[in-house]
């Protein structure tokens, strides 16, 4: 995310405007995305090694946050759900945006027939719940990684469509795009040169809010034993593992569930941030 | 000026402007006027002057990113920047009233024209709603509108420009305010409604005795609705005087310099006839005037044109000839026609009858069907360059762009090409990295033309490029424009509704009206007696630079 608004414009600016909420919320998501880039190196135990027989085991030397269900380690399970949920739903960010964009982009600048039949259909997958969606899909073809990741791009990105649409839309009716065309530029540089530029700083923060929605549909699904399969698991699965726990007077469904809200309140806030920055930087300064 | 029974005065009005950074910068500085009622003080200078900021300081406003540094502004003996925010508030809208510039901007399209003028005094609790309805027909009535018993019924898009400009001025009076601010209220409309409405709004000044601040840069109206003139310069009084004196006995040179700024058209008079002839003969240098007569270049025959969407037909059957070098002025009314042809000519909008022909060649109808060159040859200025240049696009790759598309240039060559464009517009090189956002309205239209040059045409459609600018930066456009078709020898149509700026550069004119061309002659000729009878309304609604002119 951080990279996107590098290319919109006076990065350096934009960081000098950090608000104390936003370094915090900053340095928590590097950090955590460092973790889970880091995951092989840093995690003390391997994630499927099952190091006692006892259940919930509580926090010790060698398990920092105790043990799971199943006797594994708290940290290294955690520390690899975060690199499986953060590494598939920026997968599936990016793949709901580059359709979403493209079709937007496109329903925008061909307008007439085209616009209409794109538009309908997002309304149509629009109209029934996300959820069940991705339950039938699933359930039809299985739950594997490439099912999961195309599923999930493909809901997510008829958000997309409708924010690129409308942003596009906006741009579409500029002089500057009726001088394009009228210079006989072609649909592709209207699009990435003409259009692009001018809709990044929105569509960057929409990028960051779509982000969390996907954590949250991913651990839904892991939650409900269709995401991630054992015995690797994302973070609405680790929660599911150790539900038990909950009788036993054990943390360990409560880890996941706090970093999943950790990331989406930090991006949530970021973005906040983020999108006041656009208003201010907008021209006419006076 | 007599400051005893002032409605409003402002002692040494000083306004910073804070940047990002935190810095300050003084944007206005010792500003002293004041204005009593039934008397209008007008604020007059180029853009960045001030004079909005002054106007809207007034009504103890600033933008967020400015501060008022020292002074007072005293309106009945009370000074409003030492109220609290919600006791000046209670002074807005009720004491104080202001007119922006744009109507079709403020009026909400969702809300009909009624419930909008009466909302703040109803809001406020002044009047009734049946009392407001009763006032503001009363209003319209004092405003010349049309239907004023049931035009609040309609909705903004239903009246026209000029109209919505007046029901604004109806909003602002329905409080009936001790004070009016008007900034810039008819310069976005053309000059047969701008006396419509300027003398709609000086009747109700006087009518109401109201003391109202009128903010323009254009000396001509300013002249005939002001009692005094203040001349800002960089947020400096340049000089503050009677109407009479300014136009008069101008004391300083800026306000000499903004006085020769405003177009003025001396009918069949020596003066106008000897500069012409002036341009004629350096054309002559250039190029050899025998050939320049012979070679047609655009030939637009029997051109009809229709909005697909409900038939309503935009053009009528019009015919047009622009030879090589020469330069054509269209002028008109708004709705008269003149924007479309430009877009029909340039293929924006395919005609339904008709045919262009450039150089003998027939044009395709749309520029979707047309050939690079035939793109190339005729190329279309938009009138807003802020919105016609891409805010995200460096000026390199805004000029670099129909080099490398039509002439295949790139690297070094371009880079080179593209501050000889900036040295023909008369800008510097080291602008070439820069957004359009850091340059002023009238370096930005320079670069909208520059990005015209680079396709190097034929053919340049000017669409009113001046309008959206003051008076001393469309002068220089012109002379920038005049100059290049010496050097260059490209055709121009030059759009406009302001016959006096058209007349300084066209060689025949071509008036418009309800999509015709109603005449079509030489310049020399349009201006000679006699007149076509819209030609001559044209004529007679350019303010002139003298007081008494409007009631005239």
């Amino acid at each position: 995310m951080t990279k996107m608004q590098a290319k919109s414009g006076p990065f350096r600016d934009l960081l000098q405007n950090l608000t104390p909420t936003a370094i915090i919320c900053l340095l928590i998501l590097i950090g955590l995305i460092l973790l889970a880039i880091l995951a092989p190196w840093i995690s003390p135990h391997m994630p499927t090694k099952i190091l006692t027989n006892e259940s919930y085991q509580l926090s010790s030397d060698t398990m920092l946050l105790g043990g799971d269900y199943l006797g594994r380690d708290m940290v290294s399970r955690l520390i690899y759900a975060l690199r499986i949920t953060l590494g598939v739903t920026f997968i599936v960010t990016v793949l709901a945006f580059f359709i979403g964009c493209l079709m937007g982009f496109l329903a925008a600048v061909l307008g007439g027939i085209w616009d209409t039949v794109l538009s309908r259909v997002v309304d149509a997958l629009i109209a029934l719940p996300a959820i069940m969606i991705a339950l039938i899909v699933i359930g039809a073809l299985g739950s594997s990684l490439p099912v999961l990741i195309v599923t999930l791009a493909i809901i997510d990105s008829t958000r997309v469509f409708r924010v690129a649409r409308a942003l596009a839309m906006n741009i579409v009716v500029s002089d500057f795009v009726e001088a394009a065309r009228v210079r006989g530029e072609d649909l592709k540089w209207i699009m990435w040169h003409e259009i692009m530029p001018n809709a990044l700083g929105p569509l960057a923060a929409e990028f960051g809010i779509r982000f969390t929605y996907a954590i949250l549909f991913m651990s839904a699904l892991g939650f409900l034993g269709l995401g991630i399969q054992p015995p690797h698991a994302d973070l609405g699965l680790l929660i599911r593992e150790n539900m038990q726990g909950l009788l036993f007077g054990s943390y360990a469904p409560l880890y996941p569930a706090l970093l999943i809200s950790l990331i989406t309140i930090s991006i949530n806030i970021f973005v906040d941030w983020y999108l006041q920055q656009l208003d201010t930087a907008l021209p006419n300064e006076f | 000026m007599n400051s005893d029974n002032a409605i409003l005065q402002v002692q040494d009005l000083c306004i910073d402007a804070i940047d990002r950074h935190g810095k300050t910068i003084s944007i206005v500085s010792n500003i002293n006027f004041s204005v009593v009622a039934g008397q209008v003080i007008s604020l007059i200078g180029e853009s960045g002057s001030g004079k909005t900021t002054i106007s809207l300081a007034t009504m103890g406003y600033t933008h967020p990113s400015c501060k008022i540094r020292k002074g007072k502004v005293i309106l009945q003996g009370e000074d409003l920047l030492s109220l609290d925010l919600s006791q000046v508030q209670s002074k807005r809208g009720s004491d104080i009233a202001y007119i922006a510039q744009s109507a079709a901007a403020a009026f909400n399209r969702a809300l009909t024209i009624g419930a909008q003028v009466t909302e703040i005094t109803v809001l406020k609790g002044l009047m009734t709603r049946q009392q407001a309805n009763k006032h503001a027909v009363s209003l319209y009535k004092q405003l010349d509108l049309p239907n004023p018993e049931t035009i609040g019924e309609l909705y903004p898009h239903q009246v026209s420009g000029g109209q919505l400009q007046r029901l604004m001025a109806a909003m602002a009076m329905m409080c009936k305010p001790k004070l009016l601010i008007m900034d810039e209220p008819t310069t976005a409309l053309d000059v047969t409604t701008q006396i419509e409405v300027l003398q709609a709004f000086k009747r109700l000044i006087r009518e109401q005795n109201v003391a109202a601040i009128y903010v323009s840069h254009d000396l001509a109206v300013v002249a005939q609705m002001a009692d005094d003139i203040l001349v800002l310069n960089n947020g400096k009084m340049v000089e503050l005087q009677s109407t009479q004196n300014i136009l008069n006995s101008p004391e300083k040179e800026y306000t000499r310099m903004l006085m020769e700024a405003v177009p003025q058209l001396q009918l069949s008079s020596t003066s106008h006839q000897s500069s012409t002839t002036n341009i004629d003969m350096q054309d002559s240098d250039h190029d050899d005037p025998e050939e320049r007569c012979l070679t047609n270049l655009l030939t637009v025959s029997n051109i009809t044109a229709t909005y697909s969407s409900n038939g309503t037909v935009v053009l009528k059957d019009v015919s047009l000839k622009v030879k090589m070098g020469e330069t054509i002025g269209i002028i008109g009314g708004s709705g008269s026609g003149k924007t479309t042809l430009g877009r029909v000519i340039s293929g924006l909008m395919p005609p339904s009858k008709g045919q262009i022909e450039l150089q003998g060649r027939v044009l395709k109808n749309t520029y979707k069907q047309r050939s690079l060159d035939d793109l190339r040859q005729i190329q279309f200025v938009f009138q807003m360059a802020e919105s016609a240049l891409n805010p995200r696009h460096r000026i390199r790759q805004i000029l670099g762009r129909p080099l490398e598309f039509y002439l295949s240039m790139t690297g070094k060559a371009a880079e080179e090409r593209i501050i000889e464009l900036l040295d023909l517009v008369e800008l510097p090189a080291n602008f070439i990295d820069r957004f359009p956002r850091e340059l002023s309205g009238g370096q930005l239209q320079r670069i909208n033309f520059a990005r015209a040059l680079a396709a190097e045409p034929k053919l340049i459609i000017c669409d009113e490029i001046t309008s959206a600018l003051d008076t001393l930066v469309s002068k220089a456009i012109i002379e920038l424009l005049i100059n290049l078709q010496q050097c260059l020898g490209i055709a121009y149509i030059f759009i406009s509704h302001d016959l006096s700026r058209v007349a300084k550069l066209a060689d025949s004119i071509a008036v418009m009206r309800y999509g015709e061309i109603v005449e079509f002659n030489s310049t020399d000729k349009i201006l000679e007696p006699p007149y076509h009878e819209y030609t001559e309304l044209l004529l007679n609604s350019i303010p002139r630079l003298r007081t008494g002119w409007l009631e005239e």
